[in-house]
């Protein structure tokens, strides 16, 4: 029986098993898609793709908000005579199969009339008439056969941003007029003396005149735009050379054709602009699957249970929750504000927002924090202050959210261009001088043609498409970043803090260690049998370690909400949960979560939990810890001290119990002489993400919920990180080699230009010539180094 | 030899419709997922002859992939 995988999903079948139509499924869920997909005519699901579908979550009320109207409305893109269109994202998405299961949605319910999905957004967009179905029904539809939508605030809140697509329309401008530049110039690249050519001469002329036109005012404005921004602060980017350059290639074009002096420099100038902005374009990878930018909103439900003043439960969304109202938080639910317990155990996880690893019991009228979640049972709470003014999202408020890390950093190829410029003006400068006294008819040219062939195109172009490349390849092994800039900064790195929590211990707790009398083999199995009945995390964790095949018919079970569980058979008793709640009064020391276990009344012992430590951690260390700083900068208490002081190097810096407003200002007080890359996950470190130069999250499933952040790192790659920074300092270096190059092809255009012999073709043939010489060095260096990630 | 005025017309006004309609595609959103569609027209249209024989069938179905598939890891 080891080893069945889920005809479904493909887990493995261990836990329970369902046979049914003769195909094995790992939980009813899976039978029951299986179900829904046959009956529709929706089998051939499997023969795209094995083992395609996704395990379905158990869902109750979590969607009740969309009973409200108000709610609906903000979310639906179009609603008008009984038809809603809906945009919803689905984390889900992964394959060929799922594109073709969703596109059939209209096949399990007649009121959806089309549904079309977008693969790399992981959306669907869903058409549904409103006759007997909803928005709600269509969430629960999709959740049921596995495919559960995110909805969150962030949604919620989101305005109609326009897509930009400029860049792409310039794109097209600038090599539509390019080809077309280069059919009317052809001709006279041969310099053919033929009558009915030389007749015609002007019109070719002014017509690549017109086509540069949109070209130079359109295609380009934005070098303008950036040469006059950096001249206005007094920086010279690498803009301003290039600004330079086109201007004089248009204006000297121009008064070429009109005073019939040559056929001008159009072919090169639409040719050296359609190559910048392609160099534009493909550094503009994005991963429009993953947001950057995520803040508490995206992590907070959209709507909440509130109980008004007749006790009745209505659904209203999280802004309009006023303080005094009081609020239901069922099981797996977050506690959007800062609130006072009134009725019910709570068990809350605040993981996530504190780095505690340890669930926190509270009882009666004790104060609960915004972002933490209630682990079993139901509670009823009463508002202390409203969503923007909770403890935790007062984080926002700080500045560092606000600042802008490209514009603070001075990339490789700014810097480049400021010595450029002065070079290239000093050398125009003197040739000038020179021919006004040598043949002073000359000068001008000679100024504009070094002006012209010294326009960096190919170290603009250097930059673009290494950086642009290594962003592919890091995204190969699942490292997102959110644009090229942050690989530049990664290469400068030299201190590296990490979280603990979450980041170099998994989310999951797995090593659990038995402390006590040890159980007997019947006392086992009852426990498992006990267990296997409880939702409780804890209870799912241990049920899965515990080594024991018979399962057993209870004679009685009981589940107290909060405390534990209790199993009876054949007279004998077992009891599972808090201390208390077994009848131990072991003080509950604060580091360690424990669940303890009595059978027939006595004491036994307890299941401590610990959180694993990812595997690799301690090679990640010492690799990091040869070239550079590490810290670890966590929010939970110090009981995982003596054991991170052995795997660590000698010197490093352990703090723990940190508030997240402390991490930020460490991260602060340790930039004054460091470049620091923070590793994180949770929306505790949020602050000290935004404020490190790099701040990379590390996410176990990267669609659910990563705080804003430079770059998404998947858990299970978290050892490549060393690979990762050393690969970026490579990079570095490619693009400093890129630089030689194509100062080279500068120096012979230069000596064409100084000795006044610049011809157009020869222009035509150098600026396309080096600008593609250096995209294809750059794509095969970083391919090179890229390889030695595998 | 003045014709050539004519076919430089003639010629320009082509690429201008075809540059319009390159303009226009971008406008309506079609380059924006360059992916789904791709796979979208492989799909057979063979959900019909699925519902007549009810579902009943047991077809032996290929599952010798041990892993699945994960497109989105490479493609994009």
């Amino acid at each position: 029986m080891t080893n069945m995988r889920c005809y479904h999903c493909g887990d493995d079948c261990n836990r329970t098993r369902v046979l049914f139509d003769e195909k094995e499924f790992c939980c009813n869920g899976c039978k029951t898609v299986y179900e829904i997909f046959t009956s529709n005519g929706l089998s051939s699901f499997y023969d795209i793709e094995a083992r395609a579908g996704s395990t379905p979550n158990e869902i109750q009320h979590k969607y009740d908000f969309l009973d409200n109207q108000d709610i609906v409305e903000k979310l639906v893109e179009f609603n008008e005579e009984g038809v809603q269109v809906v945009n919803l994202s689905i984390p889900n998405i992964h394959c060929s199969s799922c594109i073709w299961v969703l596109e059939n949605l209209n096949r399990m319910h007649s009121s959806i009339s089309t549904s079309q999905v977008d693969f790399p957004k992981k959306t669907i967009r869903v058409t549904y008439k409103l006759q007997d179905f909803s928005l709600k029904a269509l969430v629960l539809l999709l959740s049921s056969i596995g495919y559960e939508p995110y909805i969150s605030l962030e949604e919620y809140t989101k305005k109609n941003t326009k897509i930009d697509r400029s860049l792409i329309y310039k794109l097209g401008v600038a090599g539509f007029a390019f080809g077309n530049v280069m059919l009317f110039s052809f001709p006279e690249y041969f310099e053919v003396e033929e009558f009915w050519l030389n007749q015609y001469k002007p019109v070719f002329r002014w017509l690549m005149f017109a086509f540069s036109l949109p070209v130079v005012f359109y295609a380009a404005r934005d070098y303008f735009i950036s040469a006059f921004k950096g001249l206005r602060s007094k920086v010279l980017n690498i803009d301003v050379p290039i600004a330079l350059g086109i201007l004089t290639l248009f204006l000297r074009s121009t008064i070429d054709i009109i005073f019939d002096l040559g056929s001008g420099f159009f072919d090169s100038l639409t040719g050296l602009i359609f190559f910048l902005l392609l160099g534009k374009f493909f550094q503009q990878k994005t991963y429009s699957f993953l947001s950057f930018e995520r803040d508490y909103k995206s992590y907070f439900p959209i709507a909440v249970t509130r109980l008004n003043v007749n006790g009745k439960e209505e659904n209203i969304q999280i802004y309009k929750i006023k303080t005094g109202d009081r609020l239901l938080i069922r099981s797996m639910e977050i506690i959007p504000v800062d609130s006072i317990l009134i009725k019910g155990n709570a068990e809350i996880d605040y993981s996530f927002v504190t780095g505690e690893s340890n669930a926190v019991f509270k009882a009666s009228e004790e104060k609960l924090f915004a972002g933490g979640r209630q682990l079993s049972g139901v509670l009823e709470i009463e508002v202390v202050r409203s969503v923007s003014q909770s403890y935790l999202t007062q984080l926002w408020g700080n500045s560092v959210f606000s600042k802008d890390k490209i514009t603070a950093f001075q990339t490789l190829t700014d810097s480049i261009g400021k010595r450029f410029t002065i070079a290239v003006l000093g050398i125009a400068t003197l040739a000038t001088v020179f021919w006004l006294f040598y043949r002073p008819s000359m000068a001008l040219n000679v100024f504009t043609a070094v002006l012209i062939i010294a326009c960096p195109c190919a170290i603009a172009l250097a930059a673009p498409f290494t950086l642009g490349n290594m962003l592919r390849i890091f995204g190969k092994h699942k490292f997102y970043l959110k644009n090229t800039n942050i690989i530049e900064r990664l290469s400068k790195i030299d201190t590296t803090i990490f979280d603990k929590t979450g980041t170099i211990t998994s989310t999951v707790k797995e090593a659990i260690l038995y402390e006590g009398i040890s159980l007997t083999e019947a006392e086992i199995s009852l426990l498992k049998t006990t267990l296997r009945a409880s939702n409780h995390p804890l209870s799912r964790s241990l049920y899965d370690i515990l080594k024991s095949n018979d399962i057993v018919t209870l004679d009685e079970f009981q589940e107290h909400t909060g405390r534990g569980v209790e199993g009876k058979l054949n007279k004998h008793t077992i009891k599972a949960g808090s201390a208390s709640y077994v009848g131990e009064s072991v003080k509950q020391t604060a580091s360690t979560t424990a669940v303890y276990v009595s059978s027939d009344e006595d004491y036994k012992g307890r299941f401590v939990f610990k959180n694993k430590y990812r595997d690799g951690v301690e090679d990640l260390f010492v690799a990091l810890g040869k070239t550079m700083n590490i810290g670890i900068l966590s929010g939970d208490n110090d009981g995982e001290r003596k054991h991170l002081q052995k795997i660590l190097p000698a010197k490093t810096n352990l703090l723990f119990n940190q508030k997240p407003t402390d991490k930020l200002e460490y991260i602060k007080y340790l930039q004054k002489d460091h470049s620091v890359l923070m590793v994180g996950d949770g929306l505790n470190d949020a602050g000290a993400l935004a404020q490190s130069n790099v701040g990379i999250s590390i996410s176990e499933d990267i669609n659910v919920f990563s705080p804003a952040c430079d770059a998404i790192l998947d858990a299970s790659n978290l050892t490549k990180l060393p690979a990762f920074l050393k690969l970026s300092r490579k990079s570095v270096q490619i693009i400093k080699l890129s630089f030689l190059l194509s100062l080279c092809y500068n120096v012979i255009g230069l000596y064409f230009a100084v000795t006044g012999q610049l011809e157009p073709v020869v222009a035509a043939i150098l600026m396309p010539l080096s600008s593609i010489s250096i995209v294809i060095f750059t794509t095969l260096c970083t391919n090179f180094s890229g390889r030695r990630l595998k | 030899m003045s014709v050539i005025y004519v076919l430089l017309a003639i010629s320009i006004t082509v690429a201008l419709v075809f540059f319009a309609a390159f303009v226009l595609s971008v406008k309506r959103g079609q380059y924006d997922d360059a992916y789904t569609p791709s796979v979208r027209m492989l799909f057979e249209d063979e959900i019909l002859s699925d519902l007549n024989k009810g579902g009943t069938e047991n077809k032996e179905i290929k599952q010798n992939k041990d892993q699945t598939n994960t497109y989105g890891n490479t493609t994009i």
